[in-house]
Order: C-alpha cells, then structure tokens, then sequence
C-alpha cells in the first residue's frame, strides 16, 4: 500500500498538473469573486467563508478524473486489481493521494488567501481546521465518483454532476464552522460533524468505488 | 409460489399487463374524485384563504418524490443481490416518474408559497434539500443513460443509488443545521394524533391514494416497455451476427 501511495505521489509530482493546476485554480476563483461582487471589504468579509470553500471543492473536483483515468488508459488499473493488494486498499490509497496532492495544498493556501478576501482574523484558525478536517472527504467522495465514471469516454462532466451533490453535507459543515469562527461562536459542532463526514467516508466508501471498479473493470 | 416467480420477465409482463388498466382507472377515479371534494366541497381555511387547496397536489407529489427515490433503493439492492433483471429496469422506470415528482412539489410549493411567504424561493431546509434531491434524481438518470452496456449500466446506478441514499439523509439534516425554515412541520407523521385537520385531511389521502396507484401503474408499464426495449435490442444484435 504504501509502494502504491508512493508511485502515485511520484507520478503527481513528475508528472505536474496535481498540485499546481488545483491550487492555481482556486487562486482564479478566489480572485473573479470581488471582480463579481464588488470590492467592498464588508461585503467580502461576509461572504469569504463561502466563497474560500466552494473555490477549494471546485479545484478539488478538477483533479478528481485524473484519479482513475491515467492508469486504466495505460493498463495499470487491471494489473491493480488483480495484485494481492485488495482493491478496497487501492481505492484508499488513491483517496488519500489526491488529497495529498490537492486538499492539503488547498488547506496550506487558504489562509493566505484570506487575506485576498478580507477575512474576520478570528476565522483563520477555524478556516484551516475545518479544510483539513473536510478535504480528505472531498477526496475520498470524488475517489468514488471517479471509480462510478472511469469507463466512459467523456465522463468528467458527468462525474461532476454525480459528485457535487454528494459534497453538500462537507461543505455546509465546512463554511459553516468557518462562519462561525468569523462571528466568534463556537465551531466545534460543525467540526465534530466534518469530521464524522470524514471518517464515515474513508470508512465505507472504498467499498462502494472498489465495487464501482470491478463493474467496470469487468 | 414466492414473489421471485415475477422476475422473470414474461411472466412479470403477462400478470401486469391486465393490471395496469385497472390501476389506472381507479387512480385517476381517486384523482378527480379527490381533487373535486378537495377544491369544491371543502372550507376556505381561515388564515390560507383558497390557496390551501394546492394542498392536494402538493402533500402527494412530495411524498410520492421520496419515496419512488426509497423504491429505487429497494430494487437497487435487489438487482446486486439476486441479479433479478426487472428489478433493475423497474428502478430505471422509476426514476423519470420521481424526478417528475420532485418538481412538481417544487413547482406546487412556489406557487404557493408567493402568496403565503411571499416568495416562489427560500433557502429554507425542506425546500433546499428537495433541490439537492432534484439533482441526485438528475445524476441518476444521467448515468443510466451515458452507459451503453446494459448490466453495467444497472450495476453502477445501484451503487449511486445506495451512496446517494446516504449523502440525501445526509444532506436531509445538514441543511437543518445550515438554516431555519419557513415550511410547515410534516404534514405526514404517525407520531401525532391530527396532523391536518380532518376535513381536509380525508380529501388529501384519497389524492395520495390516487399518485401512489398512478405511480404503480406508471412503473409497471414503463417497466414492461424495457423489458421490450431490451427484448428488440436482443432480437437486433442476433440478427446482425
């Protein structure tokens, strides 16, 4: 398993588009709102918790067809499933990959691009904690996206649609423990509630997507 | 004699095909009956005005919208479990039915919430998560559709169905958590003596009692059309070889 993280975060790295794509991605959206909005702090202020989530699922779901696409077009993915790995274990290690190489850059940026869209200073803190909390389970939620969608030919536009209502629940609780933290109210709910997300997610779906995998694989 | 005597398909089409004519008919008898004493023969309510009446259309296409989606779970299962082909076109005959379903409890509601709230729209809890239902009905549809083999197809749609389930009753109660509604509580609950009060209560179940018979009989017929569909697809595929 961990021969298998490794080879994919080398592939990521060498490979480039991971890391740099999302984050360059959310820095866009991030900049457009107050181009949309108007650049009044107030107003921005208000909204950042919102915006600063959706900006990061957004770049987290971009990333998402690479997750499967690359190895069944070259022929890794059967050779995956056939290794004494079991392929629950390989759709794992590829949730936790894409969030290694997508939401924990997102997480590590955020803050810095806070500023961009005047966040109360009290959220900060609450901003970080909530993305690493919630990212892994955007990760794993578009693991199993990928997994549903890996055998059509244009399936990206697809999987978004199968994927972004799946991601309401992280992202209501996300935004709203950062708003929380920004109004100096207690966040810890929210974050309790993300993180259940969280766990359930990489508990039971690798089951759903290795499923998902093996329809499509067959 | 159990029930899985009907998953084969022919003798599923030769016992449904009498039903669905009567099924239909009293459906639509319950229908109109229903929709006539709910709008002509009952009272104004005191603070709704006539507006109330929409009451009738709306309380059975919301619930027909959940649970058509709960009826796809259970075929849904069924289809990974026994591999019983019917099952997996009835819940692909479901869905278009249910997608239906969900807007016009939609649609219903905004047209009556504008005089009552004074507005089509409110991100209100019920409403919201009636909106992501939409788009998981949506997604649904969408894959079966974008899948040519037809046993793929069924086996990726069923375990949408069931992650959905989950991240639907998810999405349920986070948007409690995310906003106060303006929506009544449930009109439909056990735990309660008098949800409604009965004189409009007993109309309104004759109409529920009208959509869940036009719903059986809907999917019953759609469902008989794939099996047909499939059969002719069949049929093609041999001729060509």
């Amino acid at each position: 398993m961990i021969a298998l993280l490794r080879r994919d975060l080398a592939l990521a790295v060498r490979a480039g588009g991971g890391f740099g794509l999302g984050l360059a991605f959310f820095l866009i959206v991030v900049v457009l709102v107050p181009f949309g909005v108007g650049p009044e702090a107030a107003l921005l202020t208000l909204i950042a918790p919102g915006i600063l989530w959706v900006a990061a699922l957004l770049a987290a779901l971009l990333s998402l067809d690479r997750i499967f696409a690359l190895d069944f077009e070259d022929g890794s993915l059967p050779l995956l499933a056939t290794s004494p790995l079991p392929l629950e274990g390989v759709a794992l290690i590829k949730g936790i990959a894409h969030w290694i190489t997508t939401g924990l850059p997102l997480t590590l940026a955020a803050p810095a691009l806070g500023f961009l869209l005047n966040l109360a200073p009290s959220a900060y803190v609450w901003l970080f904690a909530s993305l690493a909390l919630g990212t892994p389970a955007l990760s794993m939620i578009g693991t199993f996206g990928a997994a549903l969608t890996v055998g059509l030919r244009r399936g990206g536009l697809l999987m978004s649609l199968l994927v972004l209502p799946l991601y309401v629940p992280t992202l209501i609780f996300g935004a709203e423990a950062v708003r929380r933290g920004a109004d100096g109210l207690g966040a810890a709910t929210p974050l309790l509630m993300l993180a259940g997300i969280t766990l359930g997610s990489f508990a039971l779906l690798p089951f759903a997507a290795s499923a998902a995998l093996r329809v499509n694989l067959k | 004699m159990s029930i899985w005597e009907y998953a084969n398909p022919k003798k599923f089409i030769a016992t449904t095909t009498p039903l669905v004519p009567w099924l239909l008919g009293v459906s639509i008898a319950l229908l109109v009956g229903g929709l006539i004493w709910g709008f002509f023969f009952t009272p104004d309510d005191f603070r709704q005005g006539s507006t109330v009446k929409i009451f009738y259309l709306h309380v059975p296409s919301a619930l027909m919208a959940i649970n058509v989606w709960f009826m796809m779970l259970i075929t849904s299962l069924v289809w990974l479990v026994r591999r019983h082909h019917v099952s997996a076109l009835a819940a692909r005959a479901a869905a278009p039915i249910g997608i239906i379903m969900t807007v016009m409890a939609l649609i219903t509601g905004a047209i009556w919430g504008q005089p009552m709230w004074g507005t089509w729209w409110a991100w209100d809890p019920r409403l919201t998560s009636f909106l992501i239902l939409f788009l998981f009905y949506l997604g649904y549809m969408a894959l079966w559709e974008a899948i040519e083999d037809p046993d793929t197809a069924a086996d990726l749609t069923s375990v949408l169905c069931i992650v959905g389930s989950v991240f639907a009753v998810l999405s349920r109660y986070a948007v409690n958590f995310w906003n106060q509604g303006l929506h009544q509580p449930a009109s439909l609950s056990l735990d309660k003596e008098e949800n409604v009060a009965d004189v409009f209560w007993y109309p309104a179940l004759v109409c529920i009692a009208g959509f869940v018979l036009l719903f059986v009989a809907l999917v019953l017929m759609r469902t008989a059309t794939e099996i047909r569909v499939r059969r002719i697809k069949a049929l093609e595929a041999r001729m060509r070889s």
